[in-house]
């Protein structure tokens, strides 16, 4: 993934979560899919969302704005997008979901290093856009992150 | 992997399982040659294919060892040593094939060593076949008319057409791969990847039947309701289908048993039989897979532990061969296994010492532990019983791995042993994990499934009804059938909701058990019971002990499945047996035996922390105020058919106006007094450094509690006042005894001096044994002499010996003080000389024991 960044052009899904824009490798995005009768687990850690039932599917919703400390996010959002790690499904949720975009590695940069702890340990790299920055997620990071070591 | 080879391999795995119990077979039956037929045809078709795929190595081992087995079915005796060789060879062989399936290739070696061997023993059963016997039979006497000779007889047999003579000549290779074609062609061998993913799919049918159940259920009249039925029956018969194709005899896991049990009983010189019952029973897949390990486990430990030596068990007046048993049996939705041996069973002292050793009790606690108690104790972590670590056992895996891969799969283990006649295991496992029945349950409004299995029963409670939650502080306990359960809310457990409604009054309490334990877990509502199927937990949420997994309900939402084994880890300390009513007297014995001292911490009267050891109460209460009565200037209230005294601990101490009023209840036979307080704040179980009275009344001594300076109470010193004659007859009528206390602990001391001053004796104390012998030698003169047991230096016992030897002091009566109350204790008390033996902490029984004493002297002095 990081190495697509650099060399040659990779398609993002983008998303935002609260202010920010973000973009997940289109190979790993399974599909986006609508919040509804979310499980809550209790003493899960706080950024675990809660279980939900996807077409027959139990997938863990993990709360990305809490993981990665952004306030702002609209508060009922409803929206997450379904990845898969070692066959076990997970959903982000976030704000809204935008366009596809291909990125090239003309616009690429790794993240500043004054980034968020917790952002920029998920942060593959940045992508300078026309008007907005666009920090690409690498998501086997964004799911592997322990609970511990958000809280630390 | 070339498929040939993976093939070949796969078969050849299992028909070596398959020999290797044939063989052991074979040793006892030698003249069964059918088992001979089925070894003989696998080695020989080892060795076929090995020629076949270029395997050098296992061709000429497997030749050698059909060479000798051609042998054995030309009549040569089938002698120990050879099966044990044979043995051998097929545990090579098992090895090059582990090689071949790592490396693709047959490791490196020679097999020289084996196949001279082999040779060998072919050759000599080659000279020890000439050497048979003839015995010559003739009839010592005329033949009786109708008779006919032996000869004739012979000739009539041999004449008569029998069947063709089985061949075992090269074209029995025809014959037998031929019914192996056969059976080939009835069955197939399918990837159990294939079968899980198939009980997915079914699992997920399931869910979906269930979903349109639901649905249809809300709507009165439609016209899918027949084709659902259908649907629903269908789904049924699948699911059972589906759930069959996991299904695998438990004789499977059995089957390297007898090879293990022929081995060990060779390693260790002891008769083994092994006795399999039930070997058809069929559980899941990957129930059987968890059990192999701990089956294999506890043989083997029935084997090296278990059973005696046959010298030792001549002696014991049993059979030379000792037995083990397997059983296998369905009950109900579970499968029943037992591991029975017909040994020595466990020793008592032995597990004793070794729970000491690793500190998981206390002397004081195993002395009062019942058998099955302590028996328990093998599941713990670090506990093997056998003294020397044997190539067999002790290879630091225990029983409570044993115990981790039962829980693991929701089963139970019990065991049940009886000295000197063998120990019985008991293993209850369910059927199957992927689907389970599950007890729906609601918790501050979110949903969670219980397993079925570990819910024993259901108990309605209100906050003024039949049942309902009482306290021990904070802890919430329930009184059912004489037992105190402990409680846990399910609310608070989970941190559900706003912490001060965390715990309601009302709901179910959830009887469950886990191994020996039980618990009861409070639920606000209890809905019906549904069969889920298991779907793991995701990884990130697997550090929850709280869940097992989790499961989509019929309605399409998913709910959490909990898990009572963490559930039951979270009651910490009460694991070790539901608390009852009995261990609290129990724990009174043992109070001063530790240095660890439980105290109630509450305030009455004032701000400043007020303390009285647990084990002296018998009931925290809060009672009405309004109930409440006075007469003759006492607060009484009516309890359990009586009226109890209410007193106030101190002049600052008042009774509340209005509301509910927290008591200390303290009884004794059938007499209860309380002490009125204002606040219950908390137990704590501490060493606490006691520094005597200042000589106030009422007060023990003080403590430092957590940080802050607390008084001890004297119960003794209030007891009295509610009851004149709290302590037996009433003091003046008798002239005072001069009585001696040992005792080492300054606070014991403390608060029996008051009790026995209280009826009527002037107490001198001794801190410790020498102390005590001291004063006697010095001239001093007592009537009777109490003391403990258990001190440093001079104990109790070598106390009563020096007392008895000395001439003034050998009639003074002596009373022993422990908290060890065995048959083998009281025996060795008597022996030293002592008179009595109380239990600590039975005030009447050592009051009575001290007037019982001191009046046999008066008489006798009369």
């Amino acid at each position: 993934m990081t190495n697509a960044l650099h060399s040659g052009s990779a398609e993002y899904v983008t998303v935002t979560v609260g202010s920010q824009l973000f973009g997940l490798p289109i190979a790993r995005v399974q599909d986006v899919f609508v919040l509804n009768q979310i499980t809550r687990v209790p003493l899960a850690p706080d950024d675990i969302a809660g279980v939900i039932n996807l077409r027959g599917r139990i997938v863990t919703v993990i709360d990305l704005a809490r993981r990665l400390g952004i306030t702002g996010s609209s508060s009922r959002a409803h929206l997450a997008v379904g990845l898969e790690i070692d066959k076990e499904s997970y959903g982000l949720v976030i704000d809204a979901v935008g366009e596809v975009l291909k990125l090239g590695a003309d616009t690429a940069e790794a993240a500043p290093a004054n980034l968020d702890e917790r952002l920029r340990h998920v942060a593959a790299g940045v992508h300078r856009l026309d008007d907005r920055l666009l920090v690409v997620l690498d998501v086997d990071r964004l799911i592997d992150l322990k609970p511990m070591e958000i809280a630390a | 992997m070339d498929e040939l080879l993976r093939d070949f391999l796969t078969e050849t795995h299992e028909s070596l399982d398959n020999v290797d119990s044939e063989l052991v077979r074979f040793e006892q039956e030698p003249n069964n040659t059918e088992i001979l037929a089925n070894i003989f045809r696998l080695v020989h078709t080892i060795k076929g294919t090995c020629g076949f795929l270029n395997l050098p190595r296992l061709e000429a081992l497997t030749h050698a060892a059909e060479s000798l087995m051609s042998r054995f079915r030309d009549g040569m005796p089938v002698s120990h040593d050879a099966v044990s060789l044979i043995l051998a060879t097929l545990d090579r062989i098992k090895n090059i094939l582990d090689g071949l399936e790592k490396h693709q290739g047959e490791p490196a070696g020679t097999d020289d060593d084996l196949i001279a061997q082999l040779d060998a023993m072919a050759q000599a059963g080659n000279r020890s076949q000439v050497s048979g016997t003839l015995t010559y039979q003739v009839l010592e006497r005329p033949l009786k008319p109708g008779e006919a000779t032996l000869d004739e007889l012979e000739r009539a047999f041999r004449d008569t057409p029998g069947p063709e003579p089985v061949s075992h000549k090269p074209d029995d290779r025809k014959s037998s791969e031929r019914s192996d074609a056969k059976v080939a062609s009835q069955s197939i061998r399918v990837n159990v990847e294939t079968l899980e993913h198939l009980m997915t799919m079914v699992s997920e049918l399931v869910l979906t039947r269930n979903q349109l159940m639901e649905l249809a259920r809300r709507q009165a009249e439609t016209e899918f309701k027949v084709p659902l039925q259908r649907l629903s029956h269908v789904t049924a018969e699948l699911q059972e289908g589906v759930m069959k194709t996991r299904m695998q005899p438990i004789g499977n896991a059995w089957q390297k048993l007898p090879r293990l049990v022929r081995d060990l009983s060779v390693e260790l010189g002891k008769q083994i039989e092994l006795e399999m019952l039930g070997a058809d029973t069929e559980l899941d897949r990957q129930v059987l897979d968890l059990m192999k390990d701990p089956l294999t486990h506890m043989v083997r430990n029935s084997a090296d532990h278990g059973i005696e030596t046959p010298v030792e068990r001549r002696a014991a007046g049993k059979p030379e061969r000792g037995t083990i048993r397997l059983t296998a049996r369905h009950e109900g939705g579970h499968i029943v296994i037992e591991v029975s041996d017909d040994g020595r069973g466990l020793d008592r002292s032995k597990i004793a010492a070794k729970v000491l050793k690793s500190g998981l009790a206390t002397e004081a606690e195993v002395a009062k532990m019942s058998e099955s108690q302590l028996q328990r104790f093998i599941f713990a972590r670090g506990m093997s019983t056998a003294e020397s670590v044997t190539n067999v056992s002790g290879r630091g895996v225990g029983m409570d791995v044993v115990q981790n891969n039962i829980d693991q799969i929701g089963g139970t283990i019990e065991v049940k042993s009886v000295p000197g006649q063998g120990t019985v295991f008991t293993i209850k496992i369910p059927l199957t994990l992927a689907i389970v029945s599950a007890l729906i349950v609601e918790a501050a409004g979110e949903r969670f499934a219980l397993p079925q299995v570990a819910v024993m029963e259901l108990v309605r409670v209100r906050a003024h009804g039949e049942h309902r939650v009482e306290r021990i502080k904070d802890t919430p306990v329930l009184r059912l059938r004489n037992k105190l359960l402990p409680l846990i809310f399910l609310r608070k457990y989970l941190r559900l909701g706003e912490a001060a409604e965390q715990e309601t009054e009302n709901g179910f309490v959830v009887v469950t058990q886990v191994g020996a334990e039980c618990f009861g877990i409070i639920v606000d509502r209890v809905f019906h019971t549904e069969e889920i199927v298991v779907k793991p937990l995701a990884s990130k949420l697997r550090h929850i002990h709280a869940f097992s997994g989790n499961t989509i309900l019929g309605d399409g939402s998913v709910i959490m499945i909990l898990d009572p084994n963490g559930i039951a880890a979270a009651f910490g300390s009460v694991r070790n047996g539901a608390i009852t009513l009995e261990t609290v007297a129990d724990s009174e014995k043992n109070f001063a035996e530790r240095n660890k001292t439980a105290l109630l911490i509450f305030r009455a009267g004032s701000n400043a922390p007020r303390a009285v050891p647990v084990s002296l109460v018998t009931r925290l209460e809060e009672i009405d105020v309004g109930s409440i009565e006075t007469t003759g200037g006492r607060h009484v209230v009516q309890y359990r058919g009586h009226l109890m005294p209410l007193i106030c601990p101190g002049e600052n101490v008042r009774i509340r106006e209005s509301g509910s009023q927290p008591l200390l209840v303290f009884s004794d036979g059938e007499r209860s007094m309380a002490l009125v307080v204002d606040q219950i704040v908390d137990i704590v179980e501490e060493e606490f450094e006691i520094d005597p009275s200042d000589g106030r009344p009422g007060v023990l001594g003080s403590a430092i509690v957590k940080g802050e300076a607390t008084d001890i109470l004297d119960v003794g010193h209030y007891l009295p006042l509610a009851y004149t004659g709290w302590f037996g007859s009433s003091t003046s009528q008798k002239s005072k005894r001069h009585l001696l206390l040992v005792d080492d602990s300054a606070f014991f001391r403390n608060m029996l001096v008051p009790v026995l001053r209280a009826a009527g004796y002037t107490v001198t104390t001794a801190a410790s044994g020498h102390e005590a012998f001291g004063m006697i030698r010095s001239g001093r003169n007592f009537d009777v002499i109490v003391t403990d047991l258990q001190m440093p230096g001079m104990d109790g016992l070598a106390l009563a010996r020096a007392l008895r030897a000395e001439n003034a002091s050998a009639q003074i009566p002596l009373i022993a003080l422990s908290a060890m109350t065995t048959p083998d204790m009281i025996e060795r008390v008597r022996r030293a000389g002592f008179h009595d033996f109380v239990a600590k902490f039975d005030r009447q029984g050592l009051i009575a024991a001290i007037k019982e004493q001191t009046d046999t002297v008066t008489s006798q002095a009369a």
